[in-house]
C-alpha cells in the first residue's frame, strides 16, 4: 500500500521540470577583479549562450532523483540474483570509509609524501591479493573487469614480443564472458573458440588440438560460467604450457573460491579480480567498480606504470622506473576509492572470513539449485554447481514461453531476474547467482517462485507472456527504440 | 559470520537439502592438487569498529591540508552536498546494469539525461552512458576514427596531457597504430600544419594540457580537408565560456568528468565522456540509453544498439567495455543541474578571473613568467627561475600550497601548472605568491654568492 500516492508513478525528465532563471547552485562571490571575458578572451570563440542544462532548484533536484530511484531495484531493495555478478550486501561500512576526508580529498598529482595512508591502503591491498591469486605482482590502473583483460592480454602480448615470439590468437571457450574475445580483438588477436565438452567443461581433447606455437594465452573462468569448476585445470595448463602459450584467468567468478584455490596455483600467470564483485564494492548501476590484475613473475616487468613500490624505510612510492611498461591504462590512478572500500571488506573478513563466505555462497548456490531442478533441470548436471549455476527453460517452449517470459514474471513476484540467455552453450540458460549474503527463508521464497512461474507456464502461459504487471512500465518496445534512436531529450516542436 | 546470514541451524539444514556432510565437502570434487591450506598471508577480520578506526588512521596519514592550486586534469572545484547525498540512495547504489529495464527505469532515465546534458557541452547529438575516465576515453575515441575512416594513423598534439597521450599508444601498439606527436609552440597552441591524407584522426585538448584554449574550428577543417577526423578532449567546465568543440566542427569530443561533481578522490573514481556525430553511433563503444515505450504506450528507456556491444557480437563489439562509470556520471549529471546553464557560465568566468589574478600576482614576482602566451581560462603554465622546478614544487608543498603537476615536453617543459577553481580566494593567492618569492629567494641567495652575479 503506497504511503502517498504511486510512489513510482512517471517522472519528467529535468529538462521537462526546468524553468528559465531558476537555479540551485551557489559560487563564492569574486573577491579579485572581474574580467569581461569577451576582453580577456579576444580572438577565442566564445559561446552566445551557456550549455542547455536544465534550470531546477535545489529541492526539485532532491526530488527528481527520489522518484527516479523508487523506480528502480537494487540489493538494497530486495534479491539480486544475476548470474557472474556477484549481487551481495555492499557493508555501508565501506561507503563511509571511501568518504573520508583523508580519501576523498587528495589530489592525483599530490606529492607521494602526501599521500602515504593511500598508498599504504593499496600497498597492503596489493600483497593480499597477491595472496589471494597466488601471483606475485599488481596493477591497480584498471577501472573495471574489461578493463583489467585488456591489460592482462597486452601483458601477455609484451611478454612473447619480448622473447621475440610474436604470436597471432588467443582461444577463448565457447561459454566465455563476451568480454574476452572482445578484449582479446582489441589486443590485436584473432579468436579461436575451444567448445565444450558434453559436461559443460572444457573440451581438453579439443583444445590440445587447437593450441600452437601460434598461441599467446588462453583465457579461463573458473568456476566456468556454468558455475563448474573446470576440474581439469592441472592437464589444461600443461596443454597451454607445453606451447608456450599463457593462461589468463578471469576473475568474475573468484566469490566461488576466495582462499581456498588459487590461480597461480592452477597455472595461471594473469588475473583480473573484480572488486565490485568479490570485495562487495557497490555496482553503482554499472559502475564504478575496480579491475585489478595481478601477475606472474615473468610478467610483472611489463605492467603498467606507475605501480606501487616500498622503500628501504618503509615510504610507499609510485615507481615511474619501468624500462619494459606496457605504458597506461588510466589517465589517473585507477579507481582508488572503490579499491580503498576493498580493503575494508578484507580487513573485515580477515582470511577465514573470505573462506566461509565463498563456501555459504557455494552452499547457498547448491540450496536453491536443489529446488528447482525438478522444474528447471540443470543445463549441465554431471558436475556441482560452485557459487551459482545454470539451469535451463528449454521444457518452457512446449507452452508458448521463453525464458525472458519467466523472467519477467519473476519480477511480479519480486525478485530480479537472473541473467538469462547467457552462458550461450545453454539453450534458453537461466543463471543464478544467490552470494552468501542471502538468507535461507529469501532464497526457499525465490525457488517457490520459480516452481509456481514454471507450473503457470503450463496452465496459463499468457501470465508469463504479458508480465511483469507490477512496475512503473510494463515491456517496453526494444525494437522501436533501435529504430528511432532518440538518446538524448529534445524539446517538442 | 560477517555478512552471510546462516544460522548454524540453517548450515546444517541447508547442508541436509544439498546432500552434502559439511561446508567443505562442498569443495571435495575440485582436484587437490589445487585447493590451498589455510596458511596464506593475509589478516585476522576485525570489528567494523576496528576497520573504521584502521582505515581512519591511513586516511589522516594523507596530508590534505595543503591549499590546492594544482591542475594537470584534477580540479579542486566545490561538490554540492546533493551529489552524495543523492548517490548514497540504495535503489542506485546497488543496481547493475540495466539489463532488465523495467525494474530499472530510475537509473536508465538518470543515464538518458545523462547523454543529453553530455550532448549539451560538447556541441554533438549522441553521448555514450559513459566511459572510464579521459584517458580511456581518447583512445576509445581514436579507435572509433580509425574505425571509420579505416586508417591507422593518428597525430595528437603534444599539448594533450601526457597520461592521454599514454593510453592512445598503449591501446594503440598491438594494433600497430601510429601515433605521432605534434609539437605545441610559444603560445602554447598546437600550430595549424596540413594533415597528411592517411591520418585517421587528429587529437586536441581544449583548453589543452598547458593551459591555452585551441583553435578547434580551423583544426576541424584542416583535419576534414585531409578526410581525417578531429578529437578534442574538452575540459567540460571550459563551455560554460567557450564555444562547444562540437559547433566548431570536431567530430568526437571526449573528456575526463571529474571537474563535474567528482571531488579530488585521488583520480578516482570519476567518468569520462564520449560523444559523436549520429553518423559514428553504431561505432559508439559501451551502453547507450534509448527512449520508447511501453505495451500500454507509456514512455520508457532502454539499453540500445546492443549489438555494438561484447555480449553479443563479442570479438566483433565495438569494444570490449562492460561495467563502465554509472554512477559517477549520474553524479555528473546531478551537479550540473545543481549548477544549470547560468552557474556553469558563472563559474567558468568565476575561474577565469581568479586566473588573470592569480597569474598577474605571481608573475609579478621577479623572473616568474607565464611560460606561453597564449589564452588561458583557469589554468596556466608558470615557468620559474630554477634548475629544478620539481624543488620548487615540494617546497611550496612544504608550505602548504598544492601547485603542479610540472609540463613534462614541449616550448613550456619544466613550468608549473597553476589552477584556480571558484574556491581559490585572493588570500589563498597572496599567500602562494609570498612562499614562492621567499623559496626562489632562498633558492638563489647561495646560487648569487657562488656565481657573484644575478642567475637567470
Amino acid at each position: 500500500m503506497p504511503v502517498m500516492g504511486d510512489r513510482t508513478a512517471a517522472e519528467p525528465t529535468l529538462f521537462e521540470k526546468s524553468r528559465p532563471g531558476r537555479r540551485a547552485g551557489t559560487l563564492p562571490a569574486l573577491d579579485v577583479p572581474a574580467v569581461d571575458p569577451a576582453e580577456t578572451l579576444a580572438g577565442v570563440e566564445l559561446a552566445d549562450e551557456p550549455p542547455a542544462l536544465p534550470e531546477v532548484g535545489e529541492l526539485e533536484l532532491v526530488r527528481h532523483f527520489t522518484r527516479l530511484s523508487h523506480r528502480n531495484h537494487g540489493i538494497d531493495v530486495g534479491f539480486y540474483p544475476l548470474g557472474s555478478c556477484s549481487m551481495k550486501y555492499n557493508p555501508r561500512m565501506a561507503e563511509v570509509i571511501a568518504g573520508l576526508p583523508g580519501f576523498r580529498d587528495q589530489h592525483p598529482w599530490a606529492p607521494d609524501a602526501a599521500c602515504q595512508g593511500t598508498l599504504a591502503v593499496l600497498g597492503d591491498l596489493q600483497h593480499w591479493l597477491c595472496e589471494l591469486t597466488g601471483l606475485p605482482a599488481a596493477t591497480f590502473q584498471p577501472a573495471a573487469g574489461a578493463h583489467g583483460e585488456l591489460t592482462g592480454l597486452l601483458l601477455i602480448r609484451a611478454y612473447h614480443e619480448d622473447r621475440g615470439d610474436a604470436r597471432r590468437t588467443v582461444v577463448v571457450p565457447d561459454s566465455a564472458h563476451g568480454t574476452n574475445p572482445a578484449s582479446a580483438a582489441m589486443c590485436g588477436y584473432d579468436v579461436v573458440t575451444v567448445p565444450s565438452g558434453p559436461d559443460g567443461l572444457v573440451d581438453v581433447d579439443a583444445l590440445e588440438r587447437l593450441v600452437d606455437d601460434q598461441t599467446a594465452g588462453l583465457m579461463l573462468t573458473n568456476p566456468n560460467t556454468v558455475g563448474l569448476f573446470e576440474v581439469e585445470i592441472e592437464r589444461i595448463a600443461a596443454v597451454c604450457h607445453r606451447v608456450g602459450a599463457l593462461l589468463y584467468y578471469d576473475g568474475a567468478n573468484f566469490n566461488a573460491i576466495m582462499g581456498r584455490v588459487r590461480p597461480g596455483d592452477m597455472g595461471f600467470d594473469v588475473v583480473h579480480l573484480n572488486v565490485h564483485k568479490t570485495f562487495a564494492t557497490p555496482h553503482g548501476g554499472g559502475g564504478p567498480g575496480a579491475g585489478p590484475v595481478t601477475v606472474s613473475g615473468r610478467l610483472a616487468p611489463y605492467l603498467p606504470a606507475p605501480v606501487v613500490a616500498q622503500d628501504a624505510d618503509g615510504g610507499w612510492y609510485w615507481d615511474h622506473d619501468r624500462p619494459k611498461s606496457i605504458g597506461r591504462m588510466h589517465g589517473f590512478h585507477g579507481n582508488t576509492a572503490v579499491l580503498v572500500r576493498a580493503y575494508a571488506y578484507l580487513i573485515y573478513h580477515g582470511l577465514e572470513g573470505l573462506r566461509e563466505a565463498s563456501a555459504r555462497a557455494v552452499l547457498n548456490a547448491n540450496y536453491v539449485a536443489a529446488q528447482i531442478t525438478d522444474h528447471l533441470p540443470l543445463g549441465y548436471p554431471k558436475h556441482p554447481p560452485m557459487h551459482e549455476f545454470v539451469a535451463t527453460g528449454t521444457g518452457l517452449k512446449a507452452h508458448g514461453v521463453r525464458v525472458s517470459d519467466l523472467a519477467k514474471r519473476l519480477i511480479d513476484y519480486g525478485f530480479h531476474p537472473p541473467t538469462n540467455y547467457f552462458p550461450l552453450i545453454v539453450d534458453e540458460a537461466l543463471m543464478v547467482e544467490p552470494t552468501e549474503t542471502e538468507t535461507p527463508e529469501t532464497l526457499d521464497a525465490f525457488a517457490a517462485a520459480l516452481r509456481a512461474i514454471v507450473e503457470e507456464a503450463a496452465a496459463d502461459p499468457e501470465l508469463l507472456r504479458s508480465a511483469p504487471q507490477t512496475t512503473p512500465v510494463a515491456r517496453l518496445d526494444e525494437a522501436r527504440a533501435a529504430r528511432e534512436l532518440v538518446l538524448r531529450w529534445q524539446p517538442r516542436p | 559470520m560477517r555478512f552471510a546470514p546462516h544460522t548454524p541451524d540453517d548450515v546444517e539444514a541447508m547442508l541436509g537439502v544439498v546432500g552434502r556432510p559439511s561446508l567443505a565437502a562442498l569443495f571435495d570434487h575440485l582436484p587437490p592438487g589445487v585447493l590451498t591450506d589455510e596458511g596464506l598471508d593475509l589478516p585476522q577480520g576485525l570489528s567494523e569498529d576496528e576497520v573504521t578506526r584502521r582505515l581512519s588512521a591511513f586516511a589522516a596519514a594523507n596530508d590534505t591540508d595543503a591549499v590546492c592550486f594544482a591542475g594537470g586534469g584534477a580540479y579542486d572545484h566545490f561538490v554540492p552536498a546533493v551529489v552524495p547525498s543523492l548517490l548514497s540512495r540504495g535503489e542506485l547504489l546497488t543496481a547493475y546494469t540495466p539489463y532488465q529495464p523495467e525494474v530499472s527505469q530510475g537509473m536508465l532515465q538518470a543515464l538518458f539525461e545523462y547523454q543529453t546534458v553530455v550532448s549539451e557541452l560538447t556541441g554533438l547529438p549522441v553521448s555514450n552512458a559513459s566511459l572510464y575516465d579521459g584517458g580511456s576515453a581518447v583512445a576509445e575515441a581514436v579507435a572509433m576514427a580509425c574505425a571509420s575512416t579505416r586508417r591507422n594513423r593518428v597525430q595528437v598534439s603534444q599539448a594533450l596531457d601526457r597520461p592521454s597521450r599514454q593510453v592512445v599508444r598503449t591501446y594503440g601498439h598491438p594494433l600497430r597504430r601510429i601515433v605521432e606527436e605534434v609539437g605545441y609552440d610559444d603560445s602554447g597552441r598546437t600550430p595549424l600544419t596540413d594533415v597528411p591524407g592517411d591520418v585517421a584522426a587528429v587529437v586536441l585538448a581544449q583548453p589543452n594540457a598547458v593551459g591555452v584554449v585551441e583553435d578547434v574550428r580551423a583544426w576541424s577543417e584542416a583535419a576534414h580537408r585531409a578526410g581525417a577526423q578531429l578529437i578534442v578532449k574538452l575540459e567540460p567546465t571550459a563551455v560554460g565560456l567557450l564555444a562547444t568543440p562540437g559547433s566548431q566542427g570536431a567530430d568526437l569530443v571526449v573528456g575526463e568528468g571529474q571537474p563535474l561533481g567528482q571531488g579530488l578522490v585521488y583520480g578516482g573514481p570519476t567518468f569520462g565522456f564520449l560523444a559523436c556525430r549520429q553518423d559514428h553511433v553504431r561505432r559508439l563503444p559501451g551502453r547507450l540509453v534509448g527512449e520508447t515505450v511501453d505495451a500500454r504506450g507509456t514512455r520508457g528507456y532502454v539499453m540500445t544498439l546492443r549489438p555494438r556491444e561484447q555480449d553479443i557480437r563479442r570479438e566483433k563489439a565495438t569494444s570490449n567495455i562492460c561495467t563502465n562509470q554509472t554512477l559517477t556520471a549520474v553524479a555528473g549529471l546531478i551537479y550540473l543541474a545543481w549548477l544549470g546553464p547560468q552557474g556553469l557560465r558563472e563559474l567558468a568566468t568565476t575561474c577565469l578571473a581568479r586566473a588573470r589574478h592569480a597569474a598577474q600576482r605571481l608573475t609579478a614576482i621577479e623572473d616568474v613568467e607565464l611560460a606561453v602566451d597564449g589564452p588561458f581560462l583557469k589554468e596556466f603554465a608558470l615557468r620559474l627561475p630554477v634548475d629544478r622546478p620539481d624543488v620548487v614544487v615540494q617546497r611550496l608543498h612544504d608550505a602548504g600550497y598544492l601547485v603542479g603537476p610540472v609540463v613534462d615536453d614541449g616550448p613550456a617543459a619544466g613550468a608549473v601548472l597553476i589552477a584556480t577553481t571558484e574556491r581559490r580566494t585572493r588570500d589563498d593567492v597572496e599567500g602562494l605568491a609570498g612562499a614562492l618569492a621567499e623559496i626562489l629567494r632562498d633558492l638563489r641567495a647561495p646560487l648569487r654568492y657562488l656565481r657573484a652575479e644575478p642567475c637567470r
